[in-house]
């Protein structure tokens, strides 16, 4: 179903006198809520001047936000890179003919989907210093992470991808007289991967959420500094709100730009029409792509 | 494995463990309800329910959900007030319940919808034609095809909600990754068991779940 409309008609006079009434309806019940928000702020004194003051200037910017920004991209790009290559070579090694390739490869990604990302942070922080007698940084924790849970996810969503390759492209390339390697190398991961990277932008937007964990473990990201350490910093009681607010708004901003890019790369594949045949079945839903609903991890 | 021989520790892991099922119990039930409300209202005929769940969508699903909990606790007890029980554990508890299900409900609610989007104009169409009204048309006819579709991305997004209730943590819920962490900086001699204890705990209730919601959907899958 398309057009979301035909599932009403198109309102005549009594149909749109009971939409009226209920936007009314709905719109006040709203206000209402705005408004008891509106006042509890009111009460907190969250719309003293200083307070939303503070972040015209520049320096709660610098000092705060921006380095904290700085860290939630640099650990999102790194991790991301890093995935990548971990979701090629593990999604390869599940295709394999070889079964000591194809059974680890299936472990380690199926067990990395399945233990949260939290619980790797902590283990990767605070259990492995104890194996190797060195602290480990926030940083690198926070990467290490990222990089399993996320590359595991992708080697998933790529083996599909590869997977939905028509089978007529590796059989013709076998028939030429392609070695195994070669297929994979020169025939199905270019296709693949053309197909595959609005799935990619989109797992960036899980990634530039999940790196707001490093704030559990003390990684200075924009929660840390552009929330925490900021509102720390503001002599209110409700600087801390106030700093959230922001601080949500910037991650909004980024991610829904990230979104529409990933739409515009698939309108983009999509238009060229060759992208490879996509499996449609009742269980894989037009909205879903090609590796399955990327999974709301925090 | 002598860590867990100790029962104050097997206790500390029951603890944790006991509470990521609540919390995902709880949260998956008003997740459920308030994202099929919201799938609703996206594609009904009224311009300002549509605006109000895209609204929540794009908002929700776009921010972490670390900083959702943050809110919830600092925005919705510390600062607004609002106290959901008297007990400090069950207070904290049912704040993570808001943040989790305010999350995942977004998530729910673009699943239904893409689902919505299987089912074939046909069936929408023949049910006006008989006179159906709006409510009729999506409750009896288009939701109940559509959730037969949507099994498979639900099911990972349960899963997912699982996972995420460990995020509870941080404001203060003995969940299992907090329990972990204490077990790991108490008993430094033993980290590799007590992780392989919790994640193996994990992976292995999570694991079989993701392929029976697989198995389900095939079986309940519209055929067409």
């Amino acid at each position: 179903m398309s057009s979301e409309t035909v599932l009403y008609d198109h309102p005549g006079p009594r149909a749109k006198a009971r939409n009226r009434i209920l936007s009314v309806v709905f719109g006040v019940l709203l206000l209402l809520l705005l408004y008891w928000i509106y006042r509890q702020f009111e009460q907190k004194d969250l719309w003293a001047a200083g307070l939303w003051k503070a972040f015209l200037e520049s320096e709660t910017w610098t000092a705060y936000i921006l380095p904290g920004l700085w860290g939630t991209v640099k650990a999102a790009g790194l991790a991301m890179v890093l995935s990548l290559v971990f979701g090629v070579l593990f999604a390869v090694g599940r295709l394999s003919d070889h079964w000591w390739l194809r059974v680890p490869s299936g472990v380690v990604v199926e067990f990395f989907r399945a233990v949260p990302l939290l619980l790797l942070i902590f283990f990767i922080f605070y259990g492995v210093p104890y194996l190797t007698e060195q602290p480990m940084p926030p940083f690198w924790a926070v990467v290490a992470g990222l990089t399993l849970y996320n590359g595991s996810v992708l080697a998933e969503a790529f083996r599909a991808g590869i997977r939905a390759v028509p089978s007529g492209q590796s059989e013709a390339a076998y028939a030429i007289g392609m070695r195994k390697g070669q297929v994979m190398r020169e025939i199905l991961i270019p296709q693949a991967a053309r197909n595959m990277l609005p799935v990619i932008v989109s797992q960036l937007v899980v990634l530039v959420k999940d790196t707001a964990l490093g704030y559990i473990i003390g990684y200075t990201e924009l929660l840390q500094t552009g929330v925490n350490n900021l509102a720390g910093n503001v002599p209110h009681v409700g600087g801390i709100v106030a700093a959230a607010i922001v601080a949500a708004i910037i991650y909004i901003t980024l991610n829904t730009s990230l979104t529409a890019i990933a739409g515009w790369l698939e309108r983009r594949t999509r238009r060229t029409g060759r992208a490879p045949r996509r499996p449609t079945t009742a269980a894989q839903p037009a909205g879903a792509t090609a590796g399955g609903m990327v999974e709301p991890q925090g | 494995m002598d860590v867990f021989s100790d029962p104050a520790n097997v206790d500390v892991y029951v603890t944790g463990f006991l509470w990521i099922l609540k919390l995902t119990l709880a949260a998956g039930v008003f997740a459920l309800v308030v994202g099929v409300l919201l799938a609703a209202m996206r594609v009904s005929p009224v311009p300002v329910l549509r605006g109000f769940g895209t609204a929540w969508v794009n908002i929700f699903r776009n921010t972490p959900l670390t900083l959702i909990i943050f809110f919830c606790y600092f925005g919705l007890f510390s600062t607004l007030g609002l106290k959901l029980s008297d007990n400090l554990n069950l207070n904290n508890f049912w704040l993570g319940v808001v943040g989790l299900s305010t999350y995942t409900a977004a998530f729910v609610c673009e699943a239904i919808r893409s689902g919505i989007n299987t089912v074939p104009a046909g069936q929408a169409e023949a049910a006006r034609a008989i006179g159906m009204s709006f409510r009729q048309t999506l409750t009896m006819i288009v939701l109940p095809q559509a959730g037969r579709a949507v099994i498979a991305p639900l099911g990972s997004i349960f899963i997912a909600l699982a996972k995420n209730s460990t995020i509870v943590g941080t404001i203060g819920l003995a969940e299992s990754s907090t329990a972990m962490k204490d077990l790991i900086n108490a008993r430094g001699d033993a980290v590799i068991p007590i992780f392989l204890v919790f994640a193996g705990t994990f992976a292995i209730v999570l694991i079989p779940i993701g392929y029976l919601f697989g198995a389900a959907a095939n079986r309940l899958a519209v055929k067409r």
